[in-house]
């Protein structure tokens, strides 16, 4: 199976401060990969890196087969520890607006259909403003799935959410997973993915220092 | 293009829902109008004559601070919660953001006006000896010019440190020729000695230039870090 | 190239004291105006020179957008940083001149004005250069510089037409100039070229090198990765 995301002896410096240090790995599709560090170790600046949001100082990344990551930033789905949204809109009406960033057809059903897969209500008129963080978190994978992205990047969906929340959106990850995404999660809690994910991607003074398969991948013959 | 024109109505549409919601901007900016108004009634008291000669530049240098306090906001919506990023991540054309916006500061900035003007003719006695038809003209022209830059530069300022005093310090310089035709066409037009005819054409290709400009180059600011 | 430069240092002083005493004392005295309109041989060759640093600025900034190439942005710089000086030569001079003569300290005459905007278009380059952080820097002053460019011809037209209307008194006076006076000013706009063109090369290689160093230290920074490198991180992206 040829890889979903390729990345040759990636660097990014900010000034003297060396975020990545030459990261070379491949990664597999229909993966769920957890990224795992101190901070400082360049998580966030790797998934930023292939969100296309930050260009590297040098070396290449390779997305779905290309390095031109404009040409596929369609078919990736982004979310950051902000919640990308609008506060004073409703959860619908933010994500109307992001839905046609992307071109999505049938857009009120799209967005319909990927809030009540978040567990949340899609006629709630509630500006996002004034949700709780686990809602916010929810509506923000929600504006991420809009597009019903190939490759989901995420970086700390599960801070300051419950922990019954966060378990919900582990395991809509997993059903994402199984249903051929490639999932990059950024966490600092590596216990809540021990069932789910395939891998789990060490990072320490930005560089990869270890890869460890998840009970995921040693319970399924791949 | 028709993703690019029903993305920028969406936007617009967007922001003037948004504003609409929480009129906290406009209202604070509508009073901030009326002082900029009354300080300079204050300051300068000429007489009916003197007035109508001066009133160009008064008019069009009390617009302009309205407008810098306008297009300071222009962004603030999209960098709280990081909401530029959604949109770089996004396969929308950069331009799209950049026309709603312009659009939008647009009339945020003639709404001000509106407000600004009766007062200014109220207080300096005001009455156009020329063709005053040309007013709205040389209104729409100036403040175009006006907003088409002052969004673009603080978009820039968005990367830089000291954001509130970059946008004006780069703003200024680039608009003192469409600044001298605005203050100039309504001295014309309010005194009718002279025709503001030239100023007129002045403003509609400093319109088109920066346009063009800003279009072909608003991408490469978007997307910098 | 590194023989090149004392050399030119060298002919830049000579040529720069030979203009000095063809200025001072050995062009004829103008008539009207006196010893005072000596200044003359200063204001405009500044002026022609700043012009042409800022239209290399614009074709530095140019190539960059395109090609992204470092040199082009150091080039860009430095121009502007010596247009600057250059462009407040002729404002500093202008007034001086003017006031004994013509009795006021400025007129909004073509050529004064025009440096002027254009000292503030390239002072407001120059702190956008300062304010952005660095790795946006060349990107974003290169899209000014391209904006500064734009407007040139707009600000000329419209102080042009002002003048028709509101007519000023033209510094430097209008009419034919006096062949002797000629040699004299382009003399001396040679010398301020090759001053400008010396000093434009010392603060490219200047800046060259500081470059070099950022860059080694920053390769430093990332081979040593506990190392005690000055951590400038960006906002939003720790970890």
């Amino acid at each position: 199976m040829p890889a979903a995301v390729i990345v040759t002896d990636l660097v990014k410096q900010f000034g003297r401060f060396a975020a990545l240090r030459g990261v070379t790995a491949e990664f597999a599709p229909t993966r769920l990969y957890a990224i795992l560090g101190d901070n400082g170790a360049g998580k966030t600046t790797l998934l930023r890196a292939l969100a296309g949001l930050m260009p590297p100082t040098r070396g290449t990344i390779s997305m779905l087969g290309t390095t031109n990551l404009r040409s596929v930033c369609g078919q990736l789905g982004y979310m950051a520890h902000p919640s990308l949204l609008y506060d004073e809109m409703s959860g619908m009406e933010n994500l109307r607006y992001f839905a046609r960033l992307y071109d999505v057809n049938n857009a009120d059903q799209r967005c319909a259909d990927v809030i009540r897969a978040v567990k949340l209500d899609p006629s709630l008129a509630r500006p996002v403003g004034q949700y709780s963080q686990g809602m916010r978190q929810r509506m923000s994978l929600a504006r991420a799935l809009l597009n019903d992205p190939k490759i989901l990047l995420l970086d700390e969906p599960f801070s300051n959410v419950d922990v019954r929340s966060a378990r919900e959106m582990v395991s809509l990850l997993a059903g994402l997973r199984d249903s051929g995404k490639t999932i990059f999660v950024v966490t600092h809690q590596a216990s809540l993915l021990e069932g789910a994910a395939d891998e789990f991607v060490w990072m320490e003074a930005g560089q990869i220092v270890n890869r460890t398969p998840g009970l995921h991948a040693t319970s399924e013959a791949r | 293009m028709s993703t690019v024109a029903s993305l920028t109505r969406a936007t617009l549409a967007k922001d003037l829902r948004l504003e609409w919601r929480s009129k906290d901007a406009i209202n604070s900016m509508l009073f901030f109008s009326l002082l900029v108004v009354v300080i300079f009634s204050f300051s300068f008291d000429p007489t009916a004559e003197e007035s109508r000669q001066i009133a160009g530049g008064l008019v069009w240098v009390a617009f302009l601070f309205a407008a810098v306090v306008a297009l300071n906001q222009t962004w603030a919506r999209e960098m709280r919660n990081q909401v530029l990023d959604a949109y770089r991540v996004s396969p929308a054309p950069p331009n799209a953001l950049f026309l709603a916006k312009v659009v939008g500061n647009f009339i945020f900035v003639t709404v001000l006006q509106a407000l600004m003007t009766p007062l200014f003719i109220v207080f300096y006695n005001l009455r156009a000896l020329g063709p005053a038809y040309q007013l709205p003209i040389v209104a729409a022209l100036g403040t175009w010019a006006l907003v088409v830059n002052g969004t673009f530069f603080a978009a820039m300022s968005l990367r830089t440190r000291s954001r509130e005093i970059m946008l004006p310090l780069l703003l200024f310089p680039i608009s003192i020729p469409a600044l001298l035709a605005m203050v100039e066409a309504t001295g014309a037009i309010l005194t009718g000695e002279f025709s503001a005819r030239f100023w007129i054409v002045l403003l509609a290709a400093y319109d088109v230039v920066f346009t063009i400009a800003s279009l072909f180059l608003f991408g490469f600011v978007l997307q910098a870090e | 190239m590194k023989r090149v430069f004392p050399i030119l240092a060298v002919l830049t002083g000579a040529l720069l004291s030979y203009a000095l005493y063809e200025a001072l004392v050995a062009a004829p005295t103008e008539q009207t105006m006196g010893s005072v309109q000596r200044i003359f041989y200063y204001h405009v060759p500044s002026a022609w020179t700043a012009f042409i640093l800022f239209f290399i600025n614009f074709f530095a900034s140019i190539v960059y957008l395109i090609w992204r190439a470092n040199k082009a942005d150091i080039v860009a710089l430095v121009t502007a940083e010596v247009g600057v000086v250059f462009c407040t030569v002729v404002l500093v001079t202008g007034p001086i001149w003017a006031r004994p003569v013509w009795g006021i300290w400025w007129t909004w005459d073509l050529r004064l004005t025009l440096t002027l905007v254009l000292w503030l278009i390239y002072v407001s380059y120059l702190v956008l250069r300062r304010f952005s952080s660095s790795g946006q820097t060349p990107l974003l002053a290169a899209v000014l510089a391209v904006f500064g460019a734009l407007d040139v011809p707009l600000v000329y037209f419209s102080i042009w037409f002002f003048r028709t209307q509101h007519p000023q008194p033209v510094i430097g006076g209008g009419g034919s100039i006096d062949p002797r006076m000629l040699h004299v000013l382009l003399i001396n706009w040679l010398a301020f070229s090759c001053f400008a063109a010396l000093v434009c090369w010392f603060r490219y290689r200047l800046e060259v090198m500081r470059r070099d160093m950022d860059e080694t230290l920053a390769l430093e920074a990332l081979l040593e990765p506990h190392a005690s490198s000055t951590r400038t991180s960006p906002t939003g992206s720790a970890g």
